[in-house]
């Protein structure tokens, strides 16, 4: 059952959001826009290059994701803890995660894996904030 | 200390950068060029990286040759090119050769190259690499490694606040704020609309974040079109293709919209300067920055 959940995974998602299978998918806090399927792979927002029109920079005739996914995190009925993570930094790619099933990365919460600095930044910011 | 920082922390006064013009072949007579034309008037200037997608001489070649040279360099770093760890490779070489000002940057596709059937890497992103450096800052590599004596970084990044989602770039600004960004160079744009509600919103949300939009010396409505058809994220509404266009004197047509985007870019709040990008490479650099009440050699 391990081994069928990313095929089973990638056939839900493929067809609805373009799955790229990065394995730590982050759909809920971007309106439901996948950030995988931006030409630059970007995870933080829209690049300097969006068109006058909202679509791409390197694929003219498609929408920016970041534009769809603005505009979505506004406009669909998602429940407010998945909206107000819509502007969160977040980490770079694992890219070990490539082609394993997201699910299973939730459960385990592998997909919560940070670098040391990375995660020693946000817990010295959080001590920040609470002095 | 960073002059840049000094002067931007410490100070109310503006501050004026500008782009170094990129290098190929021409060794460093040319580099000694660029310095005499734009050590008079910048308190900084741009070491950029491959800048819109074409090879040139690098960032970190640059950026020490300016500081040999006693002009002090931004030094930019961008994601396109070079994953994780080689633009760590490129903080921490900075860091050896005492450049302290880093701007970081998502960059533009390959496509916008003249070698567009490169490889992107975007390994990480904009807001992912200002957050990296604040790491460095703190004495580690991304990885926990140590990095000792920690870097000190003057950290700035790139917005434009003239592409959509209009609504979104001040959110996304204070996204890079958060990350570790002091300062924001911006994109040139033609709306001066959008660049007040950005300020004006960045003003609400990341009130210690300065601003420096750019402006840039173009010759003609000739240029003004090539900008708006072949820079993605830059539109120019006709209306100010036709002022430069239908003007008896385009050149001074185009030199008056400069001059104007200046004024009105530096009566913005949290506007500390501008940075200028010349493309004309005449004598109007000077003029621009005589009629903006500088003089030359008085920082």
């Amino acid at each position: 059952m391990l081994k069928l959940l990313p095929l089973i995974e990638h056939g839900i998602k493929k067809p609805i959001w373009d799955c790229k299978m990065c394995g730590q998918c982050v759909l809920h806090s971007t309106g439901m826009t996948c950030p995988m399927t931006c030409p630059k792979t970007l995870r933080n927002g829209p690049c300097g290059g969006v068109r006058e029109n909202g679509n791409c920079e390197v694929k003219p005739e498609m929408k920016c994701i970041w534009v769809k996914a603005y505009h979505r995190t506004e406009s669909l009925p998602l429940p407010n803890s998945w909206r107000e993570h819509y502007n969160d930094l977040r980490p770079p790619v694992d890219v070990r995660l490539k082609g394993s099933s997201s699910w299973i990365n939730l459960f385990t919460k592998r997909d919560q894996w940070l670098p040391v600095g990375w995660k020693a930044r946000i817990e010295n910011k959080a001590n920040r904030v609470k002095k | 200390m960073s002059k840049l920082r000094d002067r931007l922390e410490n100070t109310t006064d503006l501050v004026f950068t500008s782009e170094f013009p990129t290098i190929d072949g021409g060794g460093m007579d040319q580099v000694e060029k660029g310095v005499q034309r734009l050590s008079p008037w910048f308190l900084a200037v741009n070491a950029t990286d491959n800048t819109s997608a074409h090879a040139h001489a690098s960032n970190i070649a640059i950026a020490i040759a300016l500081k040999d040279r006693g002009l002090e360099p931004i030094m930019q770093i961008v994601c396109r090119d070079k994953n994780r760890l080689a633009i760590q490779a490129d903080m921490a070489g900075a860091n050896l050769h005492g450049i302290e000002n880093i701007s970081l940057l998502t960059g533009d596709d390959v496509t916008a190259g003249d070698e567009p059937e490169t490889q992107r890497v975007f390994d990480i992103d904009g807001p992912q690499a200002i957050n990296i450096a604040s790491i460095l800052n703190a004495g580690t590599y991304m990885s926990g490694r140590k990095f000792e004596p920690a870097p000190n970084f003057y950290i700035g990044s790139v917005e434009n606040p003239y592409a959509p989602p209009l609504d979104y770039r001040v959110q996304r600004a204070a996204k890079k704020r958060s990350a570790g960004a002091k300062y924001l160079q911006l994109q040139f744009g033609y709306h001066p609309d959008r660049l007040e509600n950005f300020c004006r919103g960045v003003t609400q949300v990341a009130s210690d974040l300065h601003i420096l939009p750019t402006i840039i010396l173009l010759r003609s409505a000739k240029s003004l079109k090539f900008v708006n058809e072949r820079i993605p994220g830059i539109d120019v509404p006709q209306s100010v293709i036709d002022r430069v266009e239908k003007s008896e004197n385009q050149s001074e047509a185009a030199y008056q919209l400069a001059l104007e985007q200046c004024k009105i870019a530096l009566s913005l709040p949290n506007v500390r300067g501008l940075h200028i990008t010349d493309f004309r490479h005449d004598d109007t650099l000077e003029r621009l920055m005589l009629d903006l009440g500088r003089t030359p050699n008085n920082l």
